[in-house]
């Protein structure tokens, strides 16, 4: 019984999946070995380091900390469906301007967190970026840059708003 | 590493999760926003052989006015909570200590009523529970019953929730016009577990603060309110002048534990930093 799958239909990236799961099997694997979405990462695996994060309903959460079986009926996006959106491509390219990746593997998950602030606080600071992004680790950069890149984005969204 | 295999089932209806728990025992957990949950098992500190996920009982649901209380309901989540303008006019300390609580993605997710039942010591919600003299409503197949904060929290991760029974919801006293919040913890990083925290309650008088609360966390096995020094203050008004005598007391009446990298003498140090900003800038509100 406790290896018995379970069906769920769900859409991923705006298409809609039915597939069998075994209960214990979280969504980061789900996405990765299931569906060969591989734009998320999983780095920790008990919920700290934010590599995993994509977004449920529409908003983001850690892929590591639920379960595939609970995204049942329910919509999932990722990295790799995200890069078709306006925000994410300015992310993505001010991330490339600001070089604020080096080995990328923090990069989907900082992308997605990143994604969400400048759609619900487009009059963030520096202060309330770095905040933000404190459930995001990056070994590499010392996240300056990653901070400058955001910021570029709220700044430039800004300015296009007020023309 | 991977979670252990487990069965998972999600039922409708309070009813079946009742009769789940009675049938399972401890071997069944349940499941509301996984948080801390799917954390633990990932790292397999826990091993149950069913989840039952209630995050389909509208029951839990919730954030409404009833009465002279807030009713917080078990399965609002902490972003909800920190969204909500009903919580911002009614209960305005959960809106202050909100943002604190882990990161968006955890918040997204992670839920009132499995902050309060996991009892953490270092956690936000209970602290304010305490602060604010909230009431837990439980409910088991016998029925429904009421416990008061401060009855609530016996020990590191124990309440007085009984086996069989789920926490439905919290309420919440309604603030008042002339009542005072304020909310601040001191971490390493945003969002990291807090070494002290401290929740404030207190009622703007003509001649001061009067009925100041001041609950901890990050000091004990559980949430702390300081009662010894509420006490010593008993009816007076507290003014600038008595500020440092009730600071003196709290000194006295802190006993922290310490942890992997505070001391106790840390800890005790940096609460009544906490307790002096805080009433500070209740008592000055122009100097802000």
């Amino acid at each position: 019984m406790m290896n018995d799958k379970h069906l769920i239909h769900l859409t991923v990236n705006g298409q809609a999946r039915h597939c069998e799961v075994a209960p214990r099997q979280h969504l980061v694997d789900f996405l990765r070995e299931d569906l060969g979405l591989t734009g998320s990462h999983l780095g920790c695996e008990h919920g700290v380091c934010g590599a995993c994060t994509v977004r449920l309903d529409g908003q983001v959460v850690r892929g590591c900390l639920v379960l595939a079986v609970q995204a049942d009926g329910r919509s999932v996006e990722t990295v790799e469906g995200l890069t078709a959106s306006a925000s994410m491509k300015d992310l993505q390219d001010a991330f490339v301007a600001r070089n604020a990746l080096q080995c990328g593997f923090c990069t989907p998950g900082m992308l997605m967190a990143a994604a969400e602030l400048i759609e619900t606080q487009p009059d963030a600071d520096r202060e309330q970026v770095r905040q933000w992004i404190s459930g995001n680790y990056c070994r590499c950069t010392g996240y300056q840059a990653i901070v400058d890149a955001i910021c570029d984005v709220l700044a430039s969204r800004k300015a296009g708003a007020a023309q | 590493m991977k979670a252990p295999a487990f069965d998972y089932i999600k039922p409708r209806h309070l009813d079946a999760v009742f009769k789940l728990q009675a049938d399972y025992g401890d071997e069944a957990r349940l499941l509301a926003g996984g948080q801390t949950l799917l954390a633990t098992l990932n790292m397999r500190l826990s091993e149950p052989a069913l989840l039952i996920d209630i995050t389909g009982i509208a029951a839990l649901k919730g954030i409404s006015l009833q009465g002279s209380f807030l009713r917080i309901g078990a399965l609002a989540t902490h972003s909800e909570i920190e969204a909500s303008a009903l919580v911002a006019q009614h209960a305005p300390l959960l809106s202050l200590a909100a943002p604190h609580i882990a990161h968006r993605a955890i918040r997204n997710l992670g839920t009132w009523g499995g902050s309060i039942a996991y009892a953490d010591p270092a956690a936000e919600w209970p602290a304010c529970l305490m602060a604010l003299d909230g009431i837990v409503v439980v409910q088991s197949a016998k029925g429904e019953r009421r416990i008061a904060a401060q009855d609530f929290f016996l020990d590191l991760y124990s309440t007085a929730l009984a086996e069989g029974e789920l926490i439905t919801a919290c309420e919440l006293p309604i603030a008042a016009p002339d009542q005072l919040f304020a909310f601040d913890e001191l971490a390493r990083r945003h969002g990291d577990y807090a070494i002290v925290g401290l929740a404030l309650a207190a009622t703007r008088a003509q001649a001061g603060l009067v009925g100041v609360k001041l609950a901890f966390l990050g000091l004990g096995k559980t949430p702390l309110r300081a009662t010894a020094s509420e006490t010593w203050l008993g009816q007076r008004p507290l003014t600038v002048d008595l500020l440092e005598p009730l600071l003196e007391v709290l000194r006295s009446e802190l006993d922290p534990l310490a942890d992997l990298t505070n001391s106790a003498a840390t800890k005790r140090h940096l609460a009544l930093v906490l307790a002096r900003r805080g009433l500070t800038a209740m008592l000055n509100p122009g100097n802000r």
